[in-house]
């Protein structure tokens, strides 16, 4: 049975965000005229601990039946007033938000029409929340287990923080060895350790944990299912780590020299799928793969593992480094910073200045960004070692001899130079991965205009993402060094770990119901539901609604031919109750 | 020609994954577009219920837009290809009431084309100012 409505309505300020634009006092008092509304404030923060309160407080004393709040969108604050309301003894759907920031204030300057526009959003939701009625939270059980894809330095310390907790990690990798693009580089930068003294205990770990199974030559190729319960369909053509494989339904560990197609059933999914190396051939007029002479950074890292600097067999007298090749390049498409290439080309420079002494090392840069613990000392460090900065843009690279010239613009001195040196190393930036469009299609992830996945919130959720229960670790969210991916890819494994620890996620309340009353057995909802969850009573005839299978997406509602189907939360006489408050 | 004051009223019905998410990404990134519209959100495209395009354009509302995911990344898998049956249909009707089934937009905006959605309001504005109101305003006028 249905009680009177008696709806507290809540004009938020948002500090200036909203009331900056809107006149949030002339909105409460409207709201204080319309029906049902019994009382109508306004207060600079509602989402803060006074704010959540005064509405708690109005619920327990002017007998609030119904909640409506007027300030960002649903999607950022909804679960926060709707655990407040349910606090104070009222059913959290009978809250409702009016999106009158991201929708009004920061969409629209003029605050006559922003003002309007904002009552009208409160009408309408307010229209609605006087026909809104309690819903039941409901949860279900969570797979235990997090599919890991990518083999990385992320992927792997994401999959051994899960695995060490106790859960079953499957870590998918693309390629045939674990290590990812580390595996390719010399030192660290700024505490020049040998990244094999780094990675190779890592791997091992990885290989040895009991609750990781590794798939290598493996790709994900589908993804079904929601936080908690996901299927992954992985392909591999080879198989190691078996003896943590046992979990997953198919029998991969049984012919490893074969194409395989697994089905992992888990409750949360990584992504560290890593990143591209800048194409240095894109930069013609740098002279890469025509001369003998221009190499880039990655190639230095092999040549300074193996101590070996020579071209044409000749000890280079003049060796010189170029920044920022394929990044902070609008015209490239990449106008954003790699944010390694700095560091890294301070440690190779001066490796090279310590390998060969007598040797000039000179670094053409755009700027030098030196953030990071210690990075600021290692550079000066490098300069304290003879290495020379130049602030230049090369423009060309031109063979002359056996030697090459650098020619540019000295942006300090506003002069061109002609510069000739022996070796030139390219400090090649980061991409978003070729292949990273596949991955974005199958998880449905969302990237930024830079073409890397796009995190939450990128100060508050920065490893979430827009698809509940699959997070963000490395280079995949954009580029970052090594300390920074293990951060990240330890913040992505706690994060995974919640539903698994929980064992429950909740499931959606507002899940669609039949009118057995009006219910023809027609059938075209069970037709129209991709998830099964209508099915005809095989002695009535009439439909029922599983409400496990449901999602609520109501694609089943509109489809019913006698309206004998209602989704509950966004009914019919709801929306257009919207409908009239809005246009009536 | 219509007359330069008239302000078109446009009902947006935009689903919760994707449209909506794009509208919210416009005011994340304050990208301006006319106030001429008001969002209703809904779960899925495909669960506008022709009665809603119906109300509003029987009720003098200038248009109609429905905001669903790009095909192929519907968060309930088909929703949007439902939706875009139904509206065909639906406007095949509308002529044939005499309605004018132009009024009626469906646009596929995902929750990264903030700038899409504001460039669809600003021409839907455009649009149905060009166009002018919607005659139902004045049915008992007739």
């Amino acid at each position: 049975m249905k009680s009177q409505p008696r709806i507290g309505v809540y004009i938020c300020h948002c500090g200036v965000n909203i009331a900056a634009t809107v006149d949030v006092e002339q909105v409460a008092k409207f709201a204080a005229t319309l029906p049902d509304v019994v009382v109508a404030r306004d207060y600079l923060y509602m989402c803060s601990d006074p704010g959540q309160a005064l509405i708690q407080q109005d619920i327990v004393e002017r007998g609030l039946n119904r909640v409506v709040v007027a300030s960002c969108s649903p999607r950022m604050h909804e679960p926060t007033f709707r655990a407040a309301a349910q606090q104070a003894g009222l059913n959290p759907y009978l809250v409702e938000m009016a999106n009158i920031r991201e929708q009004c204030s920061w969409v629209h300057g003029e605050r006559e029409h922003a003002t309007a526009k904002a009552k009208a959003l409160v009408a309408s939701v307010v229209a609605k929340t006087a026909r809104l009625e309690p819903l039941e939270e409901r949860e279900v059980g969570v797979t235990p287990g997090t599919v890991v894809i990518g083999g990385g330095i992320a992927g792997m310390v994401a999959a051994l923080d899960i695995a060490d907790t106790g859960f079953p990690v499957y870590l998918v990798e693309k390629g045939d060895h674990l290590g990812g693009r580390v595996a390719d580089l010399n030192r660290t930068f700024p505490t020049l350790e040998p990244v094999a003294e780094l990675l190779e205990p890592v791997i091992g770990r990885v290989q040895d944990h009991p609750n990781i199974s590794i798939y290598l030559d493996a790709q994900v190729v589908g993804v079904e299912g929601y936080v908690g319960n996901f299927e992954v369909e992985v392909t591999s053509r080879r198989v190691g780590g078996e003896r943590g494989g046992a979990e997953g339904r198919g029998d991969p560990a049984s012919t490893p020299s074969t194409s395989s197609s697994s089905t992992l059933s888990v409750g949360s999914i990584i992504v560290a799928t890593g990143y591209d190396v800048f194409d240095a051939r894109r930069k013609p007029e740098l002279g890469y793969g025509q001369y003998p002479n221009v190499i880039t950074s990655l190639e230095m890292e092999q040549r300074l593992l193996d101590e070996d600097l020579t071209v044409d067999g000749r000890l280079p007298k003049s060796v010189a480094f170029i920044q920022c090749v394929g990044s902070r390049d609008v015209q490239l498409g990449n106008p954003y910073c790699s944010r390694v290439c700095c560091m890294y080309t301070a440690k190779q420079s001066r490796l090279v200045r310590e390998l060969l002494p007598e040797t000039d090392v000179t670094v053409f840069y755009m700027d030098v960004r030196t953030f990071g613990k210690g990075a600021e000392e290692f550079y000066d460090e490098a300069r304290a070692k003879g290495v020379r900065y130049r602030r230049g843009n090369v423009s060309e690279i031109i063979r002359r001899g056996s030697r090459v010239a650098l020619l540019g613009e000295d942006t300090l001195l506003g002069q061109p130079f002609d510069f000739e040196a022996d070796l030139v190393v390219l400090a090649v930036g980061m991409e978003a991965r070729s292949d990273v469009g596949d991955v974005s299609t199958l998880l449905k992830l969302p990237r930024s205009s830079d073409g890397f996945f796009l995190e939450l919130h990128p100060k508050l959720r920065p490893v979430d993402t827009a698809v509940d229960g699959v997070f963000l670790a490395g280079c995949c969210q954009g580029p970052k060094d090594i300390s920074d991916t293990i951060s990240q890819a330890k913040a992505a494994a706690s994060s995974a770990l919640i539903p698994l620890i929980r064992g429950t996620v909740p499931v959606e309340s507002a899940t669609a119901l039949v009118d057995e009353e009006w219910c023809a057995g027609c059938g075209m909802c069970v037709e129209v539901c991709p998830f099964g969850a209508p099915a005809l009573d095989p002695l009535w005839g009439f439909s029922r609604i599983n409400a496990v299978l449901c999602k609520g997406c109501g694609s089943c509602a509109s489809a019913c031919p006698s309206k004998a189907i209602r989704l509950q939360h966004f009914t019919s006489e709801q929306i257009l109750a919207q409908v009239d408050a809005l246009i009536g | 020609m219509a007359d330069n004051h008239f302000e078109p009223k446009i009902v947006a019905f935009l689903c919760n994954w994707c449209t909506y998410t794009g509208a919210d990404l416009a005011g994340t990134s304050r990208i301006q577009y006319p106030p001429n519209v008001r969002i209703i959100r809904l779960m899925c495209s495909g669960s506008v219920d022709p009665t809603y395009v119906l109300k509003p354009l029987l009720d003098g509302a200038d248009g109609v837009l429905i905001g669903g995911c790009h095909p192929g990344d519907c968060h309930y898998q088909s929703g949007n290809y439902k939706a875009r049956r139904r509206i065909i249909a639906l406007k095949e009707i509308l002529k044939n009431a005499g309605l004018e089934e132009d009024r009626v937009w469906l646009r596929w905006i995902s929750a990264s084309e903030g700038g899409r959605f504001a460039e669809t309001v600003t021409q839907m504005v455009e649009f149905l100012k060009e166009k002018g109101p919607n005659p139902m305003r004045e049915k008992w006028a007739v």
